[in-house]
């Protein structure tokens, strides 16, 4: 187990020098000068000459390659191009921070819908019930954010004046609500689908039978034998759910406004902030690689039938 | 299809009148038209796709056409689906926004299912170091998040493509390809091929791993076929199933990508049609005319909806054990 851990974590600078190597070369053979995006108009050849010396811009690939690794391995990313002085560890930081809280919140509030609904599902499996909530998720899934967003904001902004219908001010504030709701539809569907899907395949093994064979009241079976075995694929939704998460933060931060992560991410994109962006471009991936490896860990606790070797 | 003696159990036996024999794409179909709502789902897919790519002939204006008299007029006769801030008509705009959808998502799936489908079976096939380097390849393609990479690939590549296009178009013969907005398309199904293949690499390699111990595959091996042989005949065929459910799930996918992409502005750019740009120039409507943002909004769900309800449906038409 232990052997396996390490395994894995001596994947992760693979696949991150990896991803910041071909992250840096997009980057340094794109056109799209930034030292002009950032002297804009008021751009002379000399100015930006020094700039660019000042910057390190004009020394050759692999040296600059180099150097950019070197400095992110004692976690220095150098300063952002558009706000110039400030360091994009910094700037991240805040960032990071307001994506996470969004997300938690989403998170929670998909779980929070979800289980109750996968428990009616799989109880009243082939009901009308059953069919409506299997229904309902799956439209909810397959809609887009662009549907849902300008739909909620219909409803309870201009129709009903209940919530703000743009800005952030954190976990505790209204503001949250919608992001947080179109950010829950498509995992709730998720969570629904595959739990009901997972019970059902639960319900029909040789230790549900011999559990209710020797007598023990339904509810017993239910909780211990059913529901313990059908918890496993929440653990790999939570894992997977991540990806869908960071896809979230682009268009919902950028549609509702909140100085996020992935509002950030698109904003450097366009300002060729190639500082920021390959810091962004690596956190992410760092954060799945380490997502799957806990996934994969938290198996063994969940299942001792699982083992690593 | 080629392989039908491998997937239909209808072999006659010795002293028993032949069982006629029923191909899985029969027996899929007849199982995929119980299910209603994928088959509408099918209906409006075909629509849609068929709407974009006769759009000249289809749409009742030009999806340039401008009337400022008539700007942001509610449904009518006239304009079925009412105008756009400009006078546009919009159900036009969203017939040529489905060609450029249908154009990219065709495209950008084929081409990414090819890569994934080739590389997991030799992945699967080979193994040994082959597998390793492919899998590693696509371990690194899926810790990038996926959408920053298409974004990045679109926004980085794309001027010096066209740039070196535009320099060499006259060679080629091609005048004026750099100036069409063409190759905006280029980028984005190229962007999103190369970012849908590791996901279906890794669907082929698990099913050619399952499969290539089986006994008529080791038979055939046995009777001397050659490895592409036994790849094409008997690997590709039988791991078919699960690929087609991801290819008509990647269809929803690609869709909405180019949505995204082109709302951002990275994607197709205007004048060029795209429900992206659509969603994106009347983003701030939601409060006067929610129509103006609903109805491309609306339509790219309904889009994406019936894919799943299609790929919903060929899994449980497709899955052996339900049958």
């Amino acid at each position: 187990m232990t052997r396996y851990i390490i395994r894995r974590l001596l994947w992760l600078p693979v696949v991150l020098l990896a991803v910041s190597f071909i992250t840096f070369t997009l980057g340094y053979y794109a056109p799209g000068d930034p030292v002009e995006v950032m002297l804009g108009q008021r751009v002379n050849p000399a100015a930006a000459e020094r700039l660019r010396e000042e910057l390190g811009l004009n020394r050759p690939f692999l040296e600059r390659y180099i150097d950019f690794v070197l400095r992110a391995l004692s976690g220095d990313f150098g300063e952002s191009y558009k706000y110039r002085g400030q360091p994009v560890t910094d700037l991240i930081a805040d960032k990071v921070w307001v994506s996470v809280q969004l997300g938690l919140a989403g998170l929670t509030l998909a779980f929070a819908m979800g289980i109750p609904l996968w428990i009616l599902a799989a109880l009243k499996q082939g009901s009308w019930l059953d069919d409506l909530i299997v229904g309902t998720t799956l439209v909810l899934n397959s809609i887009p954010v662009f549907f849902t967003l300008p739909m909620l904001l219909l409803i309870f902004v201009r129709t009903l004046h209940w919530l703000p219908s743009s800005g952030w001010g954190g976990l505790f504030d209204s503001r949250i609500i919608i992001p947080a709701v179109v950010m829950a539809l498509p995992g709730l569907a998720v969570i629904t689908r595959q739990m009901r899907a997972s019970t059902l395949d639960v319900l029909y093994q040789d230790y549900v039978r011999v559990a209710r064979a020797k007598g023990l009241p339904e509810s017993t079976v239910m909780v211990r034998h059913v529901v313990r075995n059908a918890l496993l694929p929440l653990w790999t939704i939570l894992g997977l759910s991540l990806g869908g998460l960071v896809e979230g933060f682009f268009v919902i931060e950028t549609l509702y406004g909140i100085p996020g992560i992935g509002a950030m991410a698109v904003d450097s994109m366009f300002t060729r902030d190639y500082p920021m962006i390959m810091a962004i471009t690596l956190l992410v991936a760092a954060s799945f690689v380490l997502a799957n490896l806990l996934v994969d860990i938290g198996y063994t606790f969940l299942d001792p039938r699982i083992r690593y070797d | 299809m080629t392989d039908r003696a491998a997937l239909s159990p209808g072999v006659p036996v010795a002293g028993e009148a032949p069982v006629k024999g029923r191909s899985l794409w029969r027996v899929t179909w007849s199982r995929f038209r119980r299910r209603k709502v994928a088959v509408a789902g099918l209906v409006f897919i075909l629509v849609v796709y068929a709407a974009g790519i006769f759009a000249p002939w289809v749409a009742p204006y030009d999806y340039r056409a401008q009337n400022l008299d008539k700007a942001r007029q509610p449904p009518s006769w006239e304009h079925p689906l009412g105008t756009d801030e400009l006078g546009r008509d919009i159900l036009s705009r969203l017939i040529w926004g489905a060609r450029t959808a249908a154009v990219v998502s065709i495209l950008a799936v084929s081409l990414g299912t090819l890569y994934g489908v080739v590389l997991g079976a030799l992945s699967g096939y080979l193994g040994g170091w082959v597998d390793s380097l492919i899998m590693r390849l696509a371990d690194i393609l899926f810790a990038f998040p996926g959408m920053l990479f298409v974004i990045f690939i679109a926004a980085t590549i794309k001027p010096g493509f066209v740039g070196f296009v535009a320099q060499h178009e006259a060679a080629l013969g091609l005048e004026g390809l750099a100036r069409s907005g063409y190759l905006d398309y280029v980028v984005v199904f190229g962007a999103l091929s190369f970012v849908g293949w590791p996901g279906m690499a890794r669907l082929v390699r698990g099913q050619v791993l399952s499969l290539k111990n089986q006994e008529f595959v080791v038979a055939a091996q046995a009777l001397g076929a050659s490895t592409w042989q036994v790849v094409r005949r008997h690997l590709l065929p039988n791991a078919l199933p699960p690929v087609l459910v991801a290819v008509s799930m990647g269809l929803g996918h690609a869709v909405t990508a180019e949505v995204v992409l082109s709302w951002l502005g990275i994607g197709v750019q205007p004048p060029n049609p795209s429900w992206g740009t659509m969603i994106w120039e009347n983003r701030m409507q939601w409060r006067i005319n929610p129509h103006l943002l609903l109805m491309p909004a609306a339509t790219v769900g309904l889009v994406n909806l019936s894919f799943q309800f299609i790929g919903d449906a060929l899994n449980d038409a497709l899955n052996p054990r339900g049958r």
